[in-house]
């Protein structure tokens, strides 16, 4: 059994202690996915705070099928986009934003990279190119790269989450991770010969 | 099997989704084309570089906030009631 089960079996006997577990095992990505999908860290802040209080009243319509943090995933992911749309109330946001060629996308940068690239930058300064660069890919490859490659979830979770059809997240992760590899070259390649600090 | 004919089963080829067939033909384009060959090795590192490293940091002291904020919103509700309401 899963020991977020038990977390949750005691929070509806009424143990908040087991809630302030569950809160602090889970904030780092709960406050990770919605920066990702908002782009905003007010944003990102609230939807920590509603997404937990959400979880809390709703407990029982958990029913243990799948994992609590998949579920509780499916509850900031759908406070993120109900933001992201009232921020751009203007005009009307939809996951298709962005994406609607369907003309894949043809790689241009065929360098190798060193085999730890990563290593040549600074944690903030490597963190700051990953942010910027993600930044740049439209929303609605953003939102099925980071649920399916940094959170980990599968290509159906990822499409059930975000209203796509399972070939709308495989199209989109592809041109997403192609693009993210493309720009990212760039860095990794220029630190490859660039002088020490 | 061509390069664009290649892309378009990279994901699959990541998942391990691929008909065994599929996946020799995939295999064998990448031994024989070079600029096939980096891109699936720079787009793996590229997925782990985004999983290995912390994009976004939250402070302790932010965290701290957060948590108290919403123990403190939890506060004399009962857990999962909201189909009572």
């Amino acid at each position: 059994m899963h020991p977020d089960v038990a977390l949750v079996a005691r929070v509806r006997d009424g143990d908040t202690h087991a809630f302030e577990q569950l809160v602090r095992q889970y904030d780092r990505q709960v406050f990770r996915i919605a920066q990702h999908i908002t782009q905003n860290r007010e944003d990102a802040e609230d939807i920590v705070q509603d997404a937990f209080l959400k979880a809390y009243e709703k407990l029982d319509q958990f029913q243990g099928n799948s994992k609590f943090s998949t579920w509780l995933i499916r509850i900031a992911v759908n406070e993120s986009l109900m933001r992201l749309r009232k921020r751009k109330n203007a005009r009307t946001v939809s996951m298709d934003e962005d994406v609607q060629t369907d003309e894949g996308f043809i790689p241009r940068d065929f360098a190798d990279w060193s085999p730890n690239p990563e290593q040549q930058f600074g944690q903030s300064e490597l963190a700051d190119i990953l942010r910027k660069t993600i930044q740049g890919l439209p929303e609605g490859f953003r939102s099925v790269f980071v649920l399916r490659d940094v959170e980990n979830l599968s290509t159906e979770e990822t499409a059930e989450m975000l209203g796509l059809s399972v070939p709308a997240v495989k199209s989109r992760l592809l041109r997403a991770r192609l693009q993210l590899r493309e720009r990212l070259s760039r860095h990794f390649k220029q630190a490859k010969g660039a002088p020490e600090k | 099997m061509t390069c664009k004919e290649f892309l378009a089963q990279l994901t699959d080829y990541f998942d391990g989704k691929l008909a065994a067939d599929l996946e020799a033909e995939v295999r064998t384009h990448m031994g024989k084309c070079g600029h096939c060959e980096v891109v699936v090795n720079t787009t793996r590192k590229t997925i782990e570089v985004y999983r290995n490293n912390e994009v976004y940091e939250i402070s302790p002291s932010l965290r701290e906030r957060l948590c108290a904020a919403i123990m403190s919103k939890c506060k004399g509700k009962k857990p999962g009631c909201s189909s009572e309401e």
